[in-house]
């Protein structure tokens, strides 16, 4: 011993460890977070091999077909007081989640299965996964193909001979839903639009005393041109539709019943266990890309998270167009126009408690301030056409990005003022003293030199709102946006729409989703997203501000 | 000012470019070409002069409207609040709108008395029931006749006496002066010919146009009861020979549900002491009050309609005083009993221990002496209005136990009264029959200070409680607006997270500022900087779906590892010590938490590992169940700990760096001094830095509390969200945030449960505000301190 145990803890170090392993447990906490995050979310894309087994527990016994999610030790004891008859002399045994899919033939995609009784476990070849776009997944052999209900290709369980034809077929009918995806979404959606603003439009004359006959009959005529429009796509849609459902898959499941599909519900069919890594690679690189630019489907725990993430963009990007100018233009006052005393102290003191206040208080007061009362009155201005239906009087895109600039407006401020107060006076006096009036110093010297601030004030107010999901709740988001906020429709951009955002989709699907076992993936998925693109944010935001920083740095004295 | 200037060549340079550029070089000209004047009053500068100074003025009064303006803005958020949250503390305000002689019947219209008065929905047209059977319909606003409706009355009989069947109810039993009785009911119809609307009223006999006979004497009924419950109708009566009579029709449906038959069930009362002033049959049919003039209240326990008991004769009035007026509140739980000497009291039935019921006084309301002549129940709240003989008018609310007004309105007695449904409108017959009619303003009565913060007895509740309950599917429901379970909530949430993140961040951020090596330091920092900018939203979905069921699942592992993990960092700090020269000195000083990132990994997994074996070993395999059945703890799996343990994650940053921006922003002087001294590292952080850094870290600490307070995502997702009030660390919690964002988008716009939202909002943004204010003024005093230093 070189020194005994009572010496060096008089010496204090036993404290000082301990201070250390603070620091060391919060930077385990984070990187833990972030791998886990990271693990589970990325690790949802890779096509998991489907296992096939055999299931004895007491007197049933069952065929088990699926993947297997999620492995759990449970003590033995707690499953034998469940009721379940287990011999075993271990302490405690393995519980697997197995993903079976099928709901529409078992009710549910999941089962708990403990390991001792799980026996034969083989990974055949021949096993297909389908993506469907209802009822999840199907795993299962495929058997036969159908034409218009008539079977033109066969195969038995063990074969593999149709499956080029199988995802010949499947591309077709993918190609006619896309078409029919745009009829519907965009040819018709713009209709239904126009034929919406048409009625508010004669709504208006009417209430505007103006409704001539004449206009009238021309309105009329613009619905008629539009209706026959409509027609023709309707009959267009009617043909592919039955393009669409011409043909179908058999297939058996795993508790041996055959069920019929058809290939209009397929979105991809794929067999995993025949895959190679570079096959698997390509997979996961086509469900990537299809979790960032596809829509959600089945209660948003399928496909993607565009309109989520096209959501966020929007109104971070609105909001920052409203906060930069405001807080930027707050600070220069605080710090260049206003007279600096005890008045301008308690803004400063105000301003940054703000920051601190709960971000709930700010949805609230949009809601209230926004919505009710400014939204309600410019719809008694602005569009009494559509009333009784609110126009801006409900929460929408433009009250959210105004409550959350805001609600970030002290963060720019802030940080706008700290640029502010660092640049010396000297600089701002050689200005004024070469003849530059005060604004000509403003905008030519202080603020340029200042914009590193300004930056990175604005970066962490958008880092800030990406993340903010509190108050959105209240004034605008919702969990399924029926169209983008922005669209070919005029005017573009939908300022009174609902739209979808980030934080709220991990927090809808995640808790009020009615099948929360299999949306939980995609919500890792989504969780790493976010945190991805915040950090992202916050690194640009230190980025940009070393860099410009660099730039004026000849400036700095 | 104007005048040329002349200035020599080579001093000017710089202004000569300036010039060029404003092509008014021909000054120059004129002059030689070593000494140039230039002549800065063309008029083209002038101009742009004139123009500068413009677009001065112009961006000085832009900005100064444009900062003051976002200054208000944020000042507009406390002004908001206060203007949604402060009608809920106005009182009550009556206006006189219309008076005029009572609309007269068709018939006798000089023996007619009104028995009966009252409004429909909209407060447009009333009803007045008469003694001569007439029912007269009229306008409320100026006393027009609307329409006439004789009821089925055999000749020679007289209406002796109404009531309905509870305040918010249209049914009414009326009495007939042969014993009879009739049940009706008041119509309208709304219908909107030429968009304006029409209410077209009409009387219906729901139970058949036949008056039932009560007493086969033909006494006259001069008190009637009834109650209208799905399986049966109970009838009540008390006739001019002072017999009281209580019937049961059992109802049966017909095979098809297309015809009701009534089978008639007679039960008998107990014998009834003196003058019966009214009977009240619970809408439940399970008790009936009989009140008699003197002040006594029967309570007749009907759950055996064969054979009622009485279960207590209370007397109700105070100082022996006779009745004024007894009725029902709305739900018919409450009984609402003025007296003579101007005591208003509310009663109910109370269930104690052993589940006896017995009919206590929940609250009184004392009025200034004189006698209670009226007491009228709101139709869709828990309050009354009053009436007493000198003709002033109380408005109360009785969950709030709230005096909301008293006004005089007539100079004389009150006959009979009525509110409309909507609580709006006030009409009044005068003894002298005359009609008044009164717009009652009086929005939010069911919220007081007490009502918010106090014990509250609600309606069927055993003893006065903290209770938040905004809303229920019924319509006679008593709001339950106790805001002190959503406080608690908020407050042990706080509680839980504070304790998990103070000693880590505190901890953490004294090593990082004092002892860390500025190489590491520069690493630790931006991890903790993404640390403080992570979405609360994903943290709060981690701690819902990950954390929780882990936590369920590894209980024994979670408490081992609180108590391994300083046992095997101070473990490995001694052994380090012990390590030869070599081995510790390719570590430099500063760098024992990269050290002990892998203790803390090895330790955990050790810690979580073995915890299967610890539930085994000593909770039967089950800790979940033992905590609830060995200790009587409940566990729910979403609960404090799990909050504490994501809360204090997010909260842990703020405190870190407000932290250890005060420890190292202590004077450097100072610590090299103490060390200089002969103390140690340690004693010059225990002893100097930290008592110098404390108003910081006290700061940083208030800063992250506020933080934990109004923090809505986390909560939302990692707690149940249930209103309760116990401290349990295995027990869910509601905060006032997390409740906000559950109720505001389903609360209706400008009720009294949307302004109370917004009294949450702003009793957690005026808290946040006060202790950050706080904070940051130490903060800044702190700054002045080593300023001096």
């Amino acid at each position: 011993m070189r020194e005994s145990f009572g010496s060096w803890a008089r010496s204090g170090s036993p404290w000082v460890w301990l201070n250390a392993g603070a620091v060391a447990i919060s930077v385990v906490m984070v990187i833990g977070l972030l791998v886990l995050i990271a693990a589970r979310g990325l690790g949802h894309f890779w096509p998991a091999s489907i296992m096939e087994a055999e299931v004895r527990s007491g007197d049933t016994t069952y065929h088990l077909v699926g993947e297997k999610v999620e492995v759990v030790s449970v003590p033995v004891e707690q499953v034998q007081s469940a009721g379940i008859e287990l011999q075993s002399d271990k302490e405690t045994v393995e519980r697997y989640l197995i993903k079976t899919g099928n709901r529409d033939v078992y009710g549910s995609d999941f089962r708990w299965v403990l390991e001792p009784f799980v026996q034969e476990i083989t990974y055949p070849e021949n096993l297909i996964a389908v993506e469907r776009r209802e009822w999840g997944n199907f795993y299962g052999y495929l058997l036969a193909l159908k034409e218009k209900g008539e079977t033109v290709a066969v195969q038995a369980a063990g074969e593999n001979s149709i499956w080029p034809e199988f995802e010949q077929r499947i591309e077709r009918a993918l190609n006619i839903h896309e078409e029919i995806y745009q009829i519907e979404k965009h040819d018709i959606g713009r209709i239904n639009y126009t034929i919406e603003r048409l009625r508010l439009k004669q709504r208006r004359l009417e209430l505007d005393g103006k409704d001539s006959l004449s206009a009238i009959a021309e309105i009329d005529a613009e619905r008629a041109v539009l209706n026959a429009e409509y027609e023709v796509l309707q009959k267009q849609l009617a043909d592919l539709y039955v393009e669409a459902n011409r043909d179908s898959f058999v297939a058996k499941a795993m508790n041996g019943s055959e069920i019929e599909v058809s290939l209009s519900k397929v979105v991809r069919a794929y067999q995993p266990n025949r895959m190679g890594v570079m096959e698997k690679m390509g997979f996961y690189g086509a469900k990537l890309w299809e979790f960032l630019s596809d829509e959600p489907r089945e209660a948003n725990t399928e496909g993607g998270i565009f309109p989520a993430i096209f959501g966020t963009v929007m109104m971070v990007i609105l909001m920052s167009i409203l906060v930069t100018p405001f807080g930027v233009i707050a600070a220069v006052y605080l710090r260049e126009y206003a007279k600096q005393g005890f008045v301008t102290r308690m803004i400063r003191i105000a301003v940054n408690n703000l920051a601190g206040v709960p971000s709930i208080v700010y949805g609230v007061f949009g809601l209230g301030f926004f919505v009710y009362f400014l939204g309600g009155h410019v719809d008694e201005m602005f569009f009494p056409e559509a009333l009784p239906a609110p126009t801006f009087g409900t929460p929408g895109l433009m009250w959210a990005s105004l409550t959350l600039a805001l609600l970030t407006v002290p963060v720019v401020i802030v940080a706008t003022e700290e640029g502010l107060a660092r640049i010396p006076r000297s600089v701002r006096e050689g200005s004024l003293a070469l003849g530059a009036t005060k604004a000509e110093t403003l905008w030519r010297v202080v603020l340029p030199m200042a914009s590193p601030a300004m930056m990175t004030g604005v970066i962490l107010a958008v880092a800030r709102a990406a993340g903010e999901v509190a108050p959105l709740m209240l004034v605008g988001v919702v969990k399924l946006a029926p169209s983008l906020p922005l669209d070919g429709n005029y005017p573009f951009i939908h300022l009174d729409q609902k739209f979808m955002h980030l934080g709220f989709h991990i927090y809808d699907v995640g808790f009020q989703s009615p099948n929360v076992e299999a949306a939980r993936p995609l919500v890792y998925a989504t969780a790493l997203l976010l945190v991805i693109v915040i950090a992202l944010l916050n690194l640009s935001a230190i980025a940009i501000r070393n860099h410009l920083r660099e730039k004026y740095k000849s400036l700095e004295m | 000012m104007s005048a040329l200037f002349s200035i020599p060549f080579e001093r000017l340079s710089g202004v000569i470019q300036l010039s060029y550029k404003c092509s008014i070089f021909s000054a120059m000209k004129e002059n030689s070409p070593n000494a140039p004047v230039i002549d800065f009053d063309t008029p083209a500068l002038r101009m742009h002069r004139k123009i500068r100074s413009y677009k001065d003025k112009v961006a000085e009064v832009g900005v100064g409207v444009g900062g003051i303006s976002v200054i208000v803005a944020i000042l507009l958020i406390f002004l908001y609040l206060m203007y949604e949250v402060v009608p809920l503390f106005k009182s009550a305000s009556v206006e006189p709108v219309a008076e005029y002689q009572v609309p007269a019947t068709s018939v006798r219209p000089d023996d007619a008395k009104t028995l009966y008065l009252a409004t429909e929905e909209q407060g447009e047209v009333a009803i007045r029931l008469t003694s001569v059977g007439e029912v007269v319909f009229f306008n409320a606003a100026d006393g027009q006749v609307v329409d006439r409706v004789q009821l089925n009355l055999p000749e020679g009989v007289e209406v002796t006496s109404v009531q309905p069947e509870g305040p918010a109810s249209t049914l009414m039993a009326v009495g007939l002066s042969n014993g009879n009785l009739l049940i009706i009911r008041d119509r309208y119809r709304i219908t909107y010919p030429g968009n304006e609307r029409l209410i077209t009223p009409r009387i219906e006999y729901p139970y058949g146009e036949e008056p039932i006979v009560i007493s086969e004497a033909g006494q006259a009924i001069t008190k009637v009861a009834l109650s209208d419950a799905e399986e049966s109708l109970i009838l009540s009566a008390v006739t001019a020979d002072k017999k009281a009579y209580m019937v049961q029709f059992v109802k049966e449906e017909s095979l098809f549900g297309d015809e009701v038959t009534l089978t008639r069930n007679e039960i008998t009362l107990p014998v009834v002491e003196g003058n019966l002033h009214s009977i009240l049959i619970s809408p439940d049919q399970q008790w009936a009050y009989l009140a008699s003039e003197k002040g006594t209240i029967d309570v007749l326990d009907l759950r055996e309609k064969d054979e009622p008991k009485l279960n207590a004769r209370l007397k109700v009035t105070e100082q022996n005083s006779a009745i004024g007026d007894v009725t029902f509140q709305l739900g018919g739980i409450s009984v609402l009993v003025g007296d003579q000497k101007g005591h208003l009291s509310q009663w109910f039935l109370v269930r104690d221990e052993q589940n006896e019921w017995a009919l206590k006084k929940i609250r009184s309301f004392d009025h200034d002496g004189t006698p209670i002549s009226l007491i009228i129940p709101e139709h869709r709240r828990k309050g009354f209005l009053m009436m007493d003989a000198k003709g002033e008018l109380g408005i109360y609310s009785t969950t709030a136990h709230r005096t909301m007004l008293t006004e005089k309105l007539l100079d004389q007695q009150p006959a009979v009264a009525a509110i409309s449904p909507r609580a709006d409108l006030l009409i009044v017959q005068r003894q002298d029959g005359v009609i008044q009619t009164f717009e009652v303003h009086n929005e939010h009565p069911e919220v007081s200070w007490k009502a918010l913060w106090d014990k509250v007895w609600y309606e069927s509740y055993e003893e006065p409680e903290y209770t938040w309950q905004s809303s229920a599917s019924t319509n006679d429901f008593e709001p339950k607006f106790s805001l002190m379970p959503l406080a608690f909530g908020t407050l042990k949430a706080a509680f839980y997270a504070m304790i998990v993140a103070t000693p880590l961040a505190i901890c953490g951020a004294v090593f990082t500022a004092y002892f860390m090596a500025p190489a590491m330091r520069r690493k630790v920092k931006p991890i903790i900087e993404l640390m403080e900018a992570l979405p609360t939203v994903i943290l709060g979905f981690l701690a819902g779906l990950f954390l929780a069921p882990f936590v369920e699942g590894n209980l024994p592992g979670i408490f081992a590892l609180l108590l391994l993990l300083p046992i095997g960092m101070v473990a490995f700090g001694f052994a380090w010590a012990q390590m030869p020269d070599k081995v510790r000195h390719a570590i430099p000083d500063g760098w024992q938490a990269a050290l002990l990132i892998p203790v803390v990994l090895l330790v955990s997994w050790f810690a979580l590992g073995m915890s299967s074996h610890l539930e085994i070993v000593m909770f039967d395999g089950d800790m979940r169940t033992w905590l609830s059945n060995d200790l009587g703890i409940p566990f729910d799996q979403r609960n404090a700990l799990v909050v504490g343990l994501a809360m204090g994650f997010a909260v842990i940053p703020t405190i870190f760096s407000i932290t250890e921006d005060a420890i190292f922003a202590v004077p450097k002087h100072l610590s090299y001094g103490s060390l200089a001294l002969g103390a140690t590292p340690w004693q010059t952080l225990t002893r100097v830095v930290l008592p110098t850094a404390s108003p910081g870290i006290f700061s940083a600490v208030m800063i992250g509390m506020g933080r934990a307070v109004g923090e809505t995502m986390i909560v939302l997702m990692a707690t149940g969200n249930t209103p309760i009030m116990d401290a349990n660390i295995f027990e869910g919690m509601r905060t006032l945030a997390a409740n906000i964002a559950v109720e505001v988008p389903e609360s209706e716009v400008g009720s009294s449960h949307y302004r109370i939202l917004f009294l949450a909002a702003f009793v957690l943004f005026m808290f946040t505000f006060v202790v950050n204010t706080i904070a940051e003024m130490v903060r800044q005093r702190l700054r002045k301190k080593y300023g001096a230093l």
